[in-house]
């Protein structure tokens, strides 16, 4: 784990995520993050070299579903819930690429 | 008697001798409500002419036919809103049904009301809550522990018979502990998810809360079974839960684990935790001391897995299909805005925590390390559960605090979740029941059984509260 | 200096589903728009993913087709990106541990590798306006399969008959229909150059927007170009993602380097991994249909026939099944092929004749019943009405005359008929019994057995 690998560049992660923060959030997260990830390279104590990470919570496999095809929910109860919407389409301002 | 300071049990009992009807139950409650949610703020959403309608329909067969359940804002109900407590979903209205709460209508339940909680379930106090702080029934000065601190305070305060919540490092049993009520978290697989909006996918369970362990037996057998909607739900047949409930404790093997009984904890809690490992010795049960050696890493284990899969779950908030939406000048500032605004803090941070937890470059030290060390911690248990049949803890180091007491520092806040974090982290099932009081608040003892052994929990705390009558307390409204 | 490209193709497969990848929503094309959707396909709060029996079938299909390795154990991956198509802003897929690696193709002269294939969640479908986009998440969820080459293809011709190939085993494993306007079939391609014999590859450069196998290969031969060009002109190449403009005929640029998405692949926590046991994959692997490589040859060998009939026939599976069993009846398969090529091929779904029926027509020629002329009248009834030749040719009185007898006594009437012909016949003129031969056709109505009337009229020239 990177001891204290340069500053925690707030900025660049809450853009990944879409988060856009105020400056007074900005700083104040900053910090408080820069303690918790200086709180959790306590984990660098521990010898995990031969140690399997848990994958899932519970040992299953193959929970499989028939190919059926299942009534699906009635338009006008999704659009209803759009914050914007027109031509039976969710509509957003133009994607760009 | 005022019908709401009935158990569910009893008003089952009442209902089916038609003493009562669903109805005067359901009023009863709404009454209740009315009059004290003022000051307790259990409740996000009422709605009294649907929970009467609802009432009047009432099966009147089913292991819950007739009894009003208040349901955490987390989970989904077709026709409801499910705010999560955060503005970002404001305006939605789910259109469907939560395997859960298909559950609870089969079994004959009212839905009578959402209950408040942390944002997302992210949080120890709801405080974190857009809708403003629950306040603790037994000191309304203090929170009711988080995130399901409005289940907790309902059914401390009568203003409901029972009432389900969800916990991912210990959010129905902290609040259960700070409220003086039972809460239990089933094994992980052991209840649909299907509905539950994702904190941390392979940690959350829903479990109910209530008055006595009797009913958190009825409620969980209600509650509990394979899902074909969720993948990670165990096909494993449902017991009788109730009547596992009778079998008694003697030999039963009680492990303590020295890590828990740390420098630090409020001495009464340490001494009412004590004094009712003495009771259970006394019951016939034994003694058995344990080791959970990695016990101090649960919270940084915790705080890097839940925050990277919430980083996930949480990225479907983004004003396109439903809830809020802060138009911006093109698509990357409409998230941005919608998001940045509808968010509250402690949201944003554990967002930024677990994206950066699995960003490139640092997934391994972070993210994967973590997973590795959450291996060790389960191993702990396992290796214990060969010499016991259960652990005793209390179920947090500390009673009650006040509001505002720690919610300028997230890490303290963190660390307050030391005693129940590992038990989502192995997958196991854990409920805290009442065990006394310090300074008038309540103190909780937590029971954590095997994956799957609710059986064993669920009937040691049932022997503790046959000879105890702490969850008989009720706080003065 | 010469330069040579290396080129690597990305496909993504439309699987032929009933329901969708993760959730009960069937999957049309051309539905209403947010018509086929769900909780689970538009990414509500709180839904779930449950696996689709049928599509990880189909894959594990799709890769013994494709002769790779069949992962024994398998898992799933959350790639995390932003994009209004996206219901979670995450698509379950696979990262590390995809359920099948390794794997070829085989094109004339060569053959090329497939790296990996891997299952995963369609997106939604978005339309441009002026200041907006709207999306409809019908196609969202529908179960992708994703086969990644190896960077084996050095020409667009080269990734063109790739492209071909694999539809084709994909089409005849019924695994997609692989309809590229129908967006059944996508492709992307990475492409980079190189100095012939350098062992290094160059920078890769990934095409995205090409919607035809053969805007594929223009896309790549304008691509190529336009790199070896740069290169040429000692320009470094950086990595880049750049969209091909089919009406322009250029590629530009998307995305650069900086801008990639780090996707953040992390276990998908809601998904159980898929262990492939030894007897589920005998059962699917029974399923493996004959590939049309493999059934190509097969008629050449089985039935004698030139590869051009094989190519032909095998190219339709409804036609080739109705060709084996008509030869199958046949002492003559090759007629069977001619006929079927000629006859049946162009306007096939409209024919009445059974595969049972057109054997006994050839063998009716065979037998010398009916000459060939009439045959293809025959043949145009059954065509029209599905009756039997036999039936045809009683009804029509078509029956052609081999009595040895019958076709003496015509003879003798046109010898007699044309004595000028006979006299250059037999002055030497070879080409005068040819006349002869149409005057015996003509008495006999065209029912002489066109062979046997020719030998017995030059015996009869040149004897007596």
């Amino acid at each position: 784990m990177p001891e204290n690998k340069g500053q925690f560049d707030v900025a660049y992660v809450a853009h990944l995520a879409r988060l856009q923060l105020t400056d007074a959030e900005m700083a104040q997260f900053s910090t408080q993050l820069q303690n918790i990830l200086a709180y959790v390279t306590k984990l660098n104590e521990l010898d995990v070299s031969n140690v399997e990470p848990t994958a899932h919570a519970v040992p299953l496999t193959n929970v499989l579903r028939k190919d059926e095809a299942r009534p699906s929910i009635e338009r006008e109860r999704v659009l209803a819930n759009a914050p914007e919407s027109a031509r039976d389409l969710f509509i957003m301002p133009k994607i760009v690429e | 008697m005022s019908l709401h300071t009935l158990t569910v049990c009893q008003l089952r009992v009442k209902i089916h001798r038609g003493e009562v009807s669903a109805r005067e139950a359901t009023q009863s409650l709404l009454d209740r409500i009315a009059t004290v949610d003022g000051k307790v703020k259990a409740y996000n959403w009422l709605n009294a002419a649907d929970a009467l309608a609802q009432a009047d329909a009432a099966k009147k067969d089913g292991a819950l036919a007739g009894i009003p359940i208040a349901i955490k804002d987390v989970i989904n109900v077709d026709g409801q809103p499910c705010t999560c407590a955060s503005k970002i979903l404001k305006g939605y209205v789910s259109p469907y049904d939560a395997t859960v709460i298909r559950k609870l209508r089969e079994a004959g339940a009212i839905l009578v009301g959402r209950t408040n909680m942390d944002e997302f379930a992210m949080g120890s106090s709801t405080e974190n809550s857009s809708w403003g702080t629950t306040r603790n029934p037994w000191d309304l000065e203090r929170i009711p522990g988080g995130s399901s601190g409005g289940s907790a305070a309902a059914v401390a305060a009568d203003e409901a018979f029972a009432a389900l919540g969800s916990d991912t490092g210990g959010s129905i049993r902290q609040p259960a502990a700070l409220c003086g009520c039972v809460g239990l978290k089933p094994t992980y697989g052991r209840v649909s998810r299907y509905g539950l909006v994702a904190f941390a996918s392979s940690l959350d369970q829903i479990g109910p809360f209530t008055k006595d362990v009797r009913d958190a037996a009825l409620l969980l057998g209600v509650i509990a079974g394979h899902d074909p909607m969720d993948s990670t739900s165990v096909p494993r047949p449902v017991p009788d839960y109730v009547a596992a409930l009778e079998r008694g404790v003697k030999g039963l093997r009680i492990g303590l684990p020295k890590e828990y009984f740390i420098p630090g904890m409020d001495r009464e809690v340490e001494a009412a935790v004590r004094a009712a490992i003495g009771k259970l010795e006394s019951l016939g049960a034994e003694v058995v001391e344990i080791s959970l050696p990695h016990t101090d890493y649960a919270v940084a284990v915790y705080y890097l897995v839940a925050t990277a899969e919430a980083s996930a779950n949480l990225a479907r908030f983004d004003g396109v299909r439903y809830g809020a939406r802060v138009k911006g000048e093109d698509v990357i500032d409409t998230y941005g805005k919608t998001r940045g605004s509808g968010f509250g803090p402690e949201v944003k941070r554990r967002i930024i925590l677990g994206t950066y937890a699995l960003s490139a470059g640092y997934y391994d030290a972070y993210y994967l390390r973590a997973q590795k060390v959450r291996t060790l911690i389960r191993q702990d248990f396992e290796k214990a559960f060969a010499k016991c049949d259960v652990i005793v803890t209390p179920t947090t180091p500390e009673v009650a605090f006040k509001v505002g007491e720690k919610s300028d520092d997230p890490l303290k806040m963190y660390l307050s979740d030391i005693f129940t974090i590992s038990v989502n982290l192995a997958g196991i099932c854990g409920v805290s029941i009442p065990c006394g009081f310090a300074r008038k608040l309540p103190i909780g003892l937590q029971i954590i059984g095997k994956v799957f052994d609710e059986e064993t929990i669920l009937r040691l705390a049932c022997a503790y509260e046959q000879v105890t009558d702490w969850h008989k307390q009720r706080p003065k409204l | 200096m010469d330069y040579e490209a290396v080129i690597g193709l990305e496909a993504h497969v439309q699987l032929k589903t009933q329901s969708k990848m993760f959730c009960g929503c069937a999957t049309e094309f051309g539905a209403e728009p947010n018509t086929l959707v769900c909780p689970v396909c538009l990414g509500y709060p709180g839904v779930l993913p449950v696996m689709n029996e049928e599509a990880v079938r189909k894959t594990i299909l799709s890769g013994l087709m494709l002769g790779c390795e069949i992962a024994r154990f398998s898992k799933w991956d959350r790639k995390n990106y932003f994009y209004p198509d996206m219901p979670k802003n995450y698509q379950i897929s696979q990262y590390d541990l995809p359920l099948c690696k390794g794997g070829m193709v085989a094109i004339s002269g060569k053959t090329l590798g497939i790296t990996r294939i891997h299952l995963e969640e369609d997106v939604a479908k978005s339309f441009h306006y002026e200041t907006t986009s709207g999306v409809d998440f019908n196609r969202a969820g529908t179960a992708l399969m994703e086969i990644v080459s190896e960077p084996d293809m050095r020409t667009p011709e080269e990734a063109f008959a790739y492209l071909t190939a694999l539809k084709e085993v994909l089409i005849g494993g019924g695994v997609s229909d692989c309809d590229m306007e129908k967006g059944q079939l996508r492709c992307d391609a990475n492409v980079s150059v190189r100095p012939v014999g350098q062992k290094a590859f160059g920078e890769k450069i990934e095409i995205k927007n090409m919607n035809s196998i053969s805007g594929v290969r223009r896309a790549l031969a304008y691509e190529i170009q336009r790199q070896i060009a740069a290169a040429k002109r000692g320009e470094k190449m950086v990595q880049e993602t750049r969209r091909w403009d089919d009406e322009t005929g250029v590629t530009s640029v998307m995305r650069t380097k900086e801008h990639a998405h780090d996707y953040r692949y992390f276990p998908e926590p809601d998904l159980m991994p898929v262990v492939v046991s030894e007897a589920w994959l005998s059962e699917i692997r029974s399923a493996v249909p004959e590939l049309p490589e493999a059934k190509r040859r097969r008629f050449v060998e089985q039935y004698g026939l030139p590869e051009y009939d094989a190519e032909v026939l095998v190219a339709d599976a409804a036609v080739a099944a109705y060709y084996e069993q008509a030869a199958a009846g046949s002492k003559n398969p090759k007629a069977i092929s001619n006929w079927v090529m000629t006859e049946l091929l162009s306007r096939f779904a409209d024919s009445k004749i059974a595969p049972a029926q057109l054997a006994e027509l050839v063998a009716a020629i065979e037998a010398g019943q009916i000459s060939g002329k009439m045959a293809k009248d025959v043949f145009a009834e059954m065509f029209a009405t599905g009756k039997n030749a036999a039936v045809i040719i009683k009804e029509k009185g078509l029956v052609q005359v081999s009595d040895a007898g019958a076709l003496e006594a015509l003879v003798e009437q046109a010898i007699a008929a044309n004595p000028k012909s006979v006299a250059d016949f037999r002055a030497g003129n070879a080409a005068a019994i040819n006349f002869l031969k149409g005057q015996v056709m003509k008495l006999s109505k065209g029912k002489a057995n066109p062979q046997l009337a020719g030998e017995i009229l030059a015996r009869k020239l040149q004897g007596a």
